[in-house]
């Protein structure tokens, strides 16, 4: 059943590509540069989501019928929930070691 | 018994290895294992003995490197009547030289040390002489080697002794070297080391005429470098540095004669060639009047002992070399009981005077008259005086010399001369005149005292068993059949002519104890005493010239070592050292230059993946 109210402007795949690019890259950007580590944290995870978005800007385009790249997302939501509770618990266990989160200050393992 | 005659080896192994493990801290109880293994091993030496004079022959071998294509090396023991005579000879006289050695080491720092050593030489020799093949052999003549070093290294911590200890190592290990080479000469042409399977080859004519003069000359090298031939005989006088128990056990007795036994041993294949043969002979009865002359002149009672040894050893191995193996045979056997008699009769008085200088002594006769009787004894023995058993077998020697060679026969008739001066110059001075120097006033102990009394019953009588008199049942016993022995009346006629010219010789310069005859006869000839003093410059040969030689190699491969091949492994070394350490400055820890560093690959992975693409669109 096709939608009631068809959209003015149809989201194409280029609209979900652009948007997927500027979350990574707006992520990436915070991963390299901020300093606090729970700052870097959530950067990843909007990285994570800009990847996830354009895994289903992409499966809406090719594959409409199958759910594949939708079901990719959902994997990456669940990873990046574990992947978050692993790193919070890194983080205090930084804080509760060094009384900081800031991550330059965690440089013992140099050569 | 016969068949496990292995044991008789296996007995003082024993003892060795319960001294090592508990037993040294009790030296009583280490001196009295050595002595009752090796007594239970006399024991069953004789019975051994008894069965091979039956007609008994034993040889057992096994398998130890299978070498594929039917190629192999074995070790094994045989005993034959050779083993049988060595074997009882080997015993008995270890055995009074361990019951000597009670007393004359009591109280010493390494008592346990030494009888350890003891045991594991007296293992060592009795493997020696069980051995059926070359390489079984060979083994043993390395641990007597290494028996010996530890033995003249007794009282390490005298350099002269640990010196004395490391020449007669290395010079041994000189001959031993050529022995080895021999070994895997014979092996290379005739495919088996055992003495069987070697003597069945030779007789056959398996193995080429000049290969088997070159591969037994080798083996004799071994016998030159153990029985002190020349020019290896220098280790032997310095060998004296070790406790006198040593000296007669090992350097008289025992393992210097392993070349004469080696010789005798591989007789059958000798036998093959005329050239080994005559060069055996030659280096023999050249080494027997060489030594007898440096015994003239030293003033060590140990070392005219050790000279006399050296010659009586080129005696043998003469004797050897002219096909007389049984005379050279029946003289090791009777040199071993009287040269050991002699030995201990120098450690009777070393102990008394707590020296060895001859002219530190005199007059011992009154002190020490049980030693005085012995040594005179012995030394009418060793210089072949009817009816005493050096009688026998030196006639039998200089007969075979007379027969062949008149060369060698005046040689060993000058040796005679020799013998007796400088045997008799050494009672003379020891015992005669009056005392020169201090002695101890404690009486000499029972343990010393009575294998000396032994001891003179076969320097007596042991020539007997090898005389026509009785029917010559030691040379019928070696030979496996009936041997009769001939006395050579003109040949024994000179020698014992000669032998009493050297006696009253010694007398009429060193009578009643006239050590101040040696000084004057040193000044009268001058030349020739420096000469004899200075062993003929050998040791100074071997030590400004070969010595210098092979310390300069030395020299030149240590510069090499160090300068190339070390340079270029630690080369490698420190060009890793340096690379790692510009390179660990890259290992910052900042969490964020390696995020940085992911990123910057991931561009470059990205563009060069895109640049046929873009290369195309253009």
């Amino acid at each position: 059943m096709p939608p009631a109210f068809p959209p003015l402007y149809p989201i194409t795949l280029q609209h979900g590509l652009i948007l997927g690019a500027a979350l990574f890259s707006i992520g990436l950007a915070g991963a390299l540069t901020k300093r606090n580590s729970i700052v870097i944290l959530m950067a990843i995870e909007v990285m994570l989501n800009g990847v996830n978005v354009t895994f289903v800007a992409f499966a809406r385009q090719l594959e409409p019928a199958v759910l594949t790249g939708q079901v990719f997302a959902l994997f990456i939501i669940t990873v990046a929930a574990a992947e978050a509770a692993v790193g919070l618990a890194l983080i205090i266990a930084i804080y509760h070691l060094r009384h900081s989160v800031q991550i330059d200050e965690a440089n013992e393992l140099q050569g | 018994m016969s068949n496990n005659a292995w044991l008789i080896a296996a007995l003082p192994l024993g003892a060795f290895a319960l001294i090592a493990l508990g037993a040294r801290r009790s030296p009583a109880l280490s001196a009295w294992l050595t002595i009752l293994a090796i007594g239970l091993g006399g024991a069953l030496s004789l019975q051994v003995l008894r069965e091979i004079a039956a007609g008994a022959r034993i040889e057992q071998s096994m398998e130890w490197l299978p070498l594929g294509h039917g190629l192999g090396l074995t070790v094994g023991f045989q005993v034959d009547p050779l083993t049988a005579i060595m074997l009882v000879v080997v015993t008995s006289v270890s055995l009074l030289v361990q019951i000597y050695s009670l007393g004359y080491m009591h109280g010493d720092n390494g008592y346990s040390r030494y009888y350890a050593a003891m045991s594991l030489f007296t293992f060592s020799m009795l493997g020696l002489v069980l051995a059926n093949s070359l390489l079984t052999m060979y083994i043993f003549w390395e641990l007597v080697g290494l028996c010996s070093y530890l033995l003249i290294g007794h009282w390490h911590e005298r350099p002269e002794a640990s010196a004395a200890a490391k020449k007669a190592f290395i010079v041994t290990r000189l001959g031993d070297f050529g022995f080895l080479l021999g070994i895997l000469f014979l092996y290379w042409h005739a495919g088996t080391l055992e003495f069987r399977g070697l003597e069945e080859a030779a007789a056959a004519g398996r193995i080429p005429a000049a290969a088997l003069t070159v591969g037994m000359l080798l083996v004799f090298c071994g016998a030159v470098g153990k029985s002190a031939q020349f020019p290896l005989h220098v280790w032997l006088p310095d060998a004296m540095e070790g406790p006198t128990p040593v000296s007669a056990l090992i350097h008289a007795a025992t393992m210097v004669v392993a070349g004469v036994y080696l010789m005798a041993r591989t007789f059958p294949l000798l036998e093959h060639s005329a050239t080994a043969m005559m060069v055996v002979a030659v280096v023999g009865g050249f080494t027997a009047i060489f030594a007898a002359s440096m015994g003239i002149v030293a003033n060590d009672i140990k070392r005219v002992l050790a000279y006399s040894t050296v010659s009586q050893l080129g005696y043998m191995i003469m004797a050897i070399g002219l096909g007389a193996m049984s005379a050279g045979m029946f003289h090791l056997f009777n040199h071993a009981f009287f040269k050991a008699l002699l030995f201990l009769c120098a450690g009777s008085l070393i102990h008394l005077m707590d020296t060895n200088d001859l002219s530190a002594m005199g007059g011992l006769r009154r002190q020490r008259p049980i030693t005085f009787i012995a040594t005179t004894i012995a030394a009418l023995s060793l210089a072949g005086i009817f009816p005493l058993s050096g009688f026998w077998s030196k006639d039998e020697i200089l007969a075979a010399a007379a027969s062949t060679n008149p060369l060698l026969f005046a040689a060993a008739l000058a040796t005679v001369f020799l013998t007796a001066t400088y045997m008799f110059r050494l009672i003379f001075l020891a015992f005669l005149g009056n005392p020169r120097g201090q002695t101890h006033d404690h009486p000499e102990p029972l343990s010393m005292t009575i294998p000396l009394l032994v001891l003179i019953v076969p320097s007596v009588a042991s020539g007997l068993l090898g005389t026509a008199l009785f029917g010559n049942p030691f040379g019928s016993f070696l030979e496996g059949r009936a041997v009769t022995a001939e006395v050579n009346l003109p040949v024994a006629g000179i020698s014992t002519a000669v032998a009493l010219a050297g006696i009253l010789l010694a007398w009429v310069l060193y009578g009643d104890g006239r050590v101040e005859a040696s000084a004057r006869l040193a000044a009268r000839f001058q030349p020739v005493h420096t000469l004899l003093v200075n062993r003929y410059y050998m040791d100074h040969l071997y030590n400004g010239f070969v010595a210098r030689i092979v310390l300069g190699f030395g020299w030149l491969s240590n510069r090499i070592d160090l300068s190339l091949i070390d340079a270029f492994v630690n080369g490698i070394g420190s060009t890793t050292i340096s690379a790692a350490t510009s390179m660990r400055r890259m290992q910052s820890g900042q969490l964020q230059a390696y995020a940085w560093a992911f990123f910057a690959g991931t561009v470059a992975l990205a563009v060069v993946a895109a640049l046929p693409l873009l290369m195309g669109t253009r």
